[in-house]
């Protein structure tokens, strides 16, 4: 057993706050330059060149990339074999999000009533989901979430009638209604099976797989390989003004579901696609 | 591509001359307002009330930034998806807003408005507030500071990189054929 004071918890929290608003991950960087490399429309290639500046000058300057710098998403791996004392699990991680972004210099964007709509004024509470697994470890894996791409995700209840080819359809269509609305080069996360709940919580997970990451089972692999090629013959590109760069990546989570069901949740990140992870 | 220089005052005559598609550098002063800021705005002339901004030839920026840093006038200063202002841009185009910069496609409302008013509406790199900070020289509050990042402010701009999005004539970026 390990005894893990909340103390820490909050403390790294904080840090991830800050750092994944600074500063992208290798593979994400990589994926951009990429794809900037294979553009072949020149307002796109100059557009994905602006954005890769801005990914320097965040770094250099110290200027948070994007100003929507999320809703913090928070999701807890947490080892059955840890003792945390010190403190309210939940509590420790929105004392961190609220240092982090009182510190870090980001920007508030909660409001503590979805009507009402008063900011809360330190961007908690965070969205926060444990998950119960073996060992002593606590992963922490922090992804602030824009709202720009958020507000363009869907979630569809198909028949299993539909099957391949409607999941396929509905993933493309939700790219293509949202156009340049949320900040295309694009991630696009997809959650199939499950149930109204769970559909969701997998496309918003996947976001957080590494760029290089590929579906375990080859049949989804492949499926994340051709809903790829036909989003980014979409001619939506970087912004919506057309070219081939629409989304970075595609990413599926399957899970088993019901005889009558075929749930599915496309969640579209950004090309800030922002995330952080650390391990106590 | 080629930038076309803009600077104040964002007279319609000038702004009449771009085209969808044209790169452009705004230099001068533009106003920043985003959700809560517009509703506010409609709210107060709904009570007959003023604007808190000069609504004539005025260019607002969808935005709402980071706070600044130590040392800097502003944060992180990207723009914000315009189609949620949609419901309130004809409105203040229809009283002599110049231009609007934002980033995604707007409907045929303000399209017509756009039209209508010979406005502007220009897109910003969506997820590059870093960069644009760079090109906002002074920031104040003006208005609706309880709004915090949402508050209207009074932004200096030197060569601030935006593109024609929809030009007077109604030509939409967006809607190109592809």
């Amino acid at each position: 057993m390990k005894n893990l004071d909340a103390a820490r918890i909050a403390e790294a929290v904080e840090l991830l706050a800050k750092r994944t608003n600074y500063y992208l991950t290798k593979d994400v960087c990589k994926r951009i330059a990429e794809c900037r490399d294979a553009e072949t429309d020149p307002g796109a290639a100059e557009i994905l060149d602006k954005i890769e500046d801005n990914i320097t000058i965040a770094g250099e300057e110290g200027i948070p990339l994007c100003q929507d710098t999320g809703m913090a998403c928070v999701f807890l791996r947490l080892g059955q074999d840890v003792h945390i004392y010190g403190g309210d699990l939940y509590e420790a991680v929105n004392t961190g999000v609220k240092a982090g972004y009182e510190k870090g210099f980001l920007r508030k964007s909660v409001v503590a009533d979805p009507l009402r709509r008063k900011n809360t004024g330190d961007n908690t509470p965070a969205n926060i989901y444990v998950e119960i697994v073996p060992g002593d470890d606590l992963e922490i894996v922090f992804a602030p979430k824009g709202f720009g791409s958020e507000n363009m995700s869907q979630i569809k209840m198909l028949k299993p009638a539909d099957g391949e080819e409607g999941v396929k359809d509905f993933v493309v269509q939700t790219v293509r209604e949202a156009g340049g609305n949320p900040c295309p080069p694009i991630v696009v996360g997809v959650g199939i099976g499950g149930t109204f709940d769970r559909a969701p919580l997998m496309a918003k997970k996947a976001l957080l797989l590494p760029m290089d990451h590929r579906n375990q089972d080859p049949y989804y692999a492949e499926m994340e390989d051709e809903l790829l090629e036909r989003i980014n013959k979409l001619n939506i590109g970087p912004q919506g003004f057309g070219g081939r760069t629409t989304a970075l990546a595609v990413k599926i989570i399957q899970a088993p579901t019901h005889i009558a069901g075929l749930p599915v949740a496309v969640n579209i990140n950004c090309h800030v696609a922002r995330h952080g992870v650390v391990r106590l | 591509m080629i930038e076309i220089k803009l600077d104040e005052p964002f007279t319609k005559e000038k702004l009449s001359t771009l085209r969808a598609g044209d790169r452009v550098a705004i230099s001068g002063t533009i106003y920043t307002a985003r959700d809560a800021a517009h509703k506010r705005m409609d709210e107060a002339l709904k009570a007959g009330r003023e604007l808190p901004l000069p609504i004539k030839d005025a260019v607002i920026y969808y935005m709402g930034p980071t706070p600044p840093p130590p040392g800097k006038v502003i944060g992180s200063a990207g723009p914000t998806t315009s189609g949620r202002m949609d419901k309130w841009a004809p409105e203040l185009l229809d009283l002599g807003q110049a231009a609007m910069i934002g980033k995604g496609p707007r409907n045929d409302d303000v399209i017509n408005a756009i039209v209508r008013n010979r406005a502007v509406y220009f897109a910003a790199i969506g997820g590059a507030g870093a960069m644009i900070s760079k090109c906002i020289t002074s920031a104040e509050v003006i208005a609706y500071e309880d709004l915090g990042a949402e508050a209207i402010r009074r932004l200096t701009v030197v060569d601030m990189p935006v593109i024609v999005a929809v030009d007077a004539g109604g030509n939409d970026l967006y809607r190109k054929e592809r």
